[in-house]
């Protein structure tokens, strides 16, 4: 199982493929194969172009023949979440409301990879809009969890975390506003990472909260995490939320910091709600880290009981004034009902919307609206501040912080109607991206009944080498990583 | 913090330029008061002398130099217009 070459790392497959031991149109007709047969399982795509990804991964052979070739991501298929813009690729957000939009340009981390050779292979599914937590909010279709096709692969980047499980891309982007890359990696039993905020641009990803919105990778293992990483992350001066900061070969770093290093536990994220099978497992991994002569500490961040409500606020805040734009006039959906121009608006974007979206809209107009702005979003922009100097307060005493990443491990397709209790599902991971923290989730061990389990690390802000450093020190001791679900 | 058991739907509605169904209105009231009831729960926090964060990097002045730059061809960016002529977007009538 673990030789196909749809399981293989970046890392293996780049040597591979510089020895000309193996040709990228191999390596893409492989992940073809696999794909077809178990995407109807799966079903992690929302489209895909097989002509076109031979087609990339033919030049990607003449650049090698011809000794041009533009480094380790070069000839490797990689799956995007359906988005990030890609130039002639369908963009849908999985979303009625740009159900037939193609994208008239690339964005940042596209052109990136393509600089960089990687093959883009296929759109990937997604909760509309990225609003949601197990890609059931998907307008197309559900995507199952590879290990268990009767539960949700979690969300919003589903499709990205289940294709990479699967054997249907060897990494792939994501993004994440409140957990949508960690979340469903440790529900599939993949690496999630998500960036520091501002390190990757955010040109081409279709806005959600923009404040929170970051883009990452999935991938097997935390050094393709880092080759990733390497790749997409920068300067852009087409955003401008994009931070200058020097850069280190994160993959390169992985290997010069070592440990031992002073780890906190905040013990806000062991309460109640937690499931005795993923506390068990984190508090295995941490047993891993005294072990290797790490300074385990207790921490405490205070605010954490009022980041859900904090996120809510914001995120819903943004996402009400960056979906203004899909009125039905310059592109998306537009509805054949209206009367007039200003039914337009609202007809169109009553029928391109869905549930969830529409909810959020409600409410993140509702709690910008006059009267109650003050009383919420200001309120909880104060206590963002709070939530980000608890974590800055952390960082006083220790290098990162170890929590789970989700409260219990993938649950059944269906199962959890009321909103609210899917909001619950991000509660670990939603205070990292009010701080703007990096943080990963690699996979931490199995629950009985045979569903991956995540452990999330949070590092301090643009320190990504020193956690990638620190999860890979884990991730080397278990063998986690290379277990696939079996179809 | 405001009362939050009733929630004017339509005007938040017309606010948001989004038509909903009798059902939809129902249902969004009732989940949005239950959603409402828990971010009460920030009144909790004593926020006096605290800066709110909008961003949690925040980049002030960023300047990009004033030149012309290549955008979309016309082609590129109607391409996704759900109606157009001539070279323009076709919209309802809309002054009388």
């Amino acid at each position: 199982m673990a030789d196909e070459l749809h399981y293989q790392t970046i890392a293996n497959l780049s040597v591979r493929l510089a020895k000309r031991e193996l040709s990228a149109v191999e390596l893409m007709q492989a992940v073809i194969d696999r794909t077809n047969q178990v995407e109807p399982k799966v079903r992690a795509f929302n489209s895909r172009n097989e002509v076109d990804a031979l087609s990339q991964a033919t030049a990607a052979d003449a650049r090698r023949s011809a000794g041009e070739s533009l480094g380790p991501l070069d000839g490797i298929p990689i799956g995007l979440k359906d988005v990030i813009a890609v130039e002639n690729q369908p963009l849908t957000a999985s979303s009625k409301m740009l159900a037939n939009f193609v994208s008239p340009y690339d964005g940042t981390v596209a052109q990136k990879l393509k600089r960089a050779g990687a093959v883009l292979w296929g759109r990937l599914n997604m909760d509309e809009f990225a609003m949601g937590s197990s890609t059931e909010n998907s307008a197309t279709h559900q995507t199952a969890n590879p290990w268990d096709t009767s539960c949700v692969p979690g969300g919003s980047s589903g499709g990205s975390a289940a294709a990479v499980a699967a054997g249907q891309a060897i990494a792939t982007l994501g993004s994440d506003t409140g957990g949508s890359i960690r979340q469903p990696a440790a529900l599939c039993g993949v690496v999630g990472l998500k960036p520091t905020y501002g390190l990757i641009s955010r040109y081409g990803l279709i806005a959600f909260a923009s404040s929170l919105d970051q883009i990452g990778p999935f991938t097997h293992t935390v050094e393709d995490a880092a080759i990733m990483l390497q790749s997409i992350a920068g300067h852009d001066e087409c955003d401008s939320t994009s931070y200058r900061t020097a850069l280190p070969d994160y993959r390169d770093e992985l290997k010069q910091r070592q440990g031992p290093w002073k780890l906190g536990i905040p013990k806000e994220y062991f309460g109640e709600g937690l499931d005795p099978e993923v506390g068990a497992a984190v508090e295995r991994a941490i047993a891993h880290y005294r072990a290797q002569g790490c300074e385990i500490k207790e921490v405490s961040l205070p605010h954490t009981r009022y980041c859900l409500d904090a996120y809510y606020v914001i995120a819903t805040a943004e996402a009400s004034s960056n979906l203004a734009r899909y009125d039905g006039v310059r592109y998306g959906h537009r509805s054949k009902a209206a009367k007039d121009i200003t039914d337009l608006y609202f007809q169109s974007r009553a029928e391109g919307f869905g549930e969830e979206v529409k909810r959020r809209i409600i409410l993140g107009t509702y709690v910008l609206s006059s009267g109650y702005y003050d009383a919420y979003y200001l309120r909880a922009q104060k206590v963002r501040t709070l939530i980000r100097q608890d974590f800055l307060n952390a960082y006083q005493e220790v290098d990162a912080l170890i929590t789970p990443t989700t409260p219990t491990p993938a649950f059944k397709l269906g199962a959890k109607a009321d909103p609210l209790a899917l909001y619950l599902c991000d509660i670990y991971t939603i205070g990292v991206n009010l701080a703007g923290l990096p943080a990963v989730s690699v996979p931490c061990g199995f629950s009985s009944s045979g569903l991956p389990l995540g452990l999330q690390l949070i590092g301090r802000p643009f320190e990504e080498a020193s956690l990638l450093a620190i999860a890979r020190d884990y991730e080397q001791a278990h063998d986690w990583h290379q277990r696939h679900p079996q179809f | 913090m405001a009362d939050t058991t009733n929630i004017d739907i339509d005007r938040v509605a017309q606010l948001a330029r989004l038509a909903l169904t009798p059902e939809e209105k129902e249902k969004f009231s009732r989940q949005l008061a239950e959603v409402l009831h828990h971010m009460r729960q920030l009144e909790q926090v004593d926020v006096t002398g605290v800066e709110p964060t909008a961003h949690a990097f925040p980049l002030f002045n960023v300047w990009a130099d004033d030149l012309a730059k290549p955008g979309l061809p016309v082609e590129a960016a109607l391409r996704n217009a759900p109606a157009q002529r001539d070279n323009m977007i076709v919209v309802p009538k809309v002054v009388e």
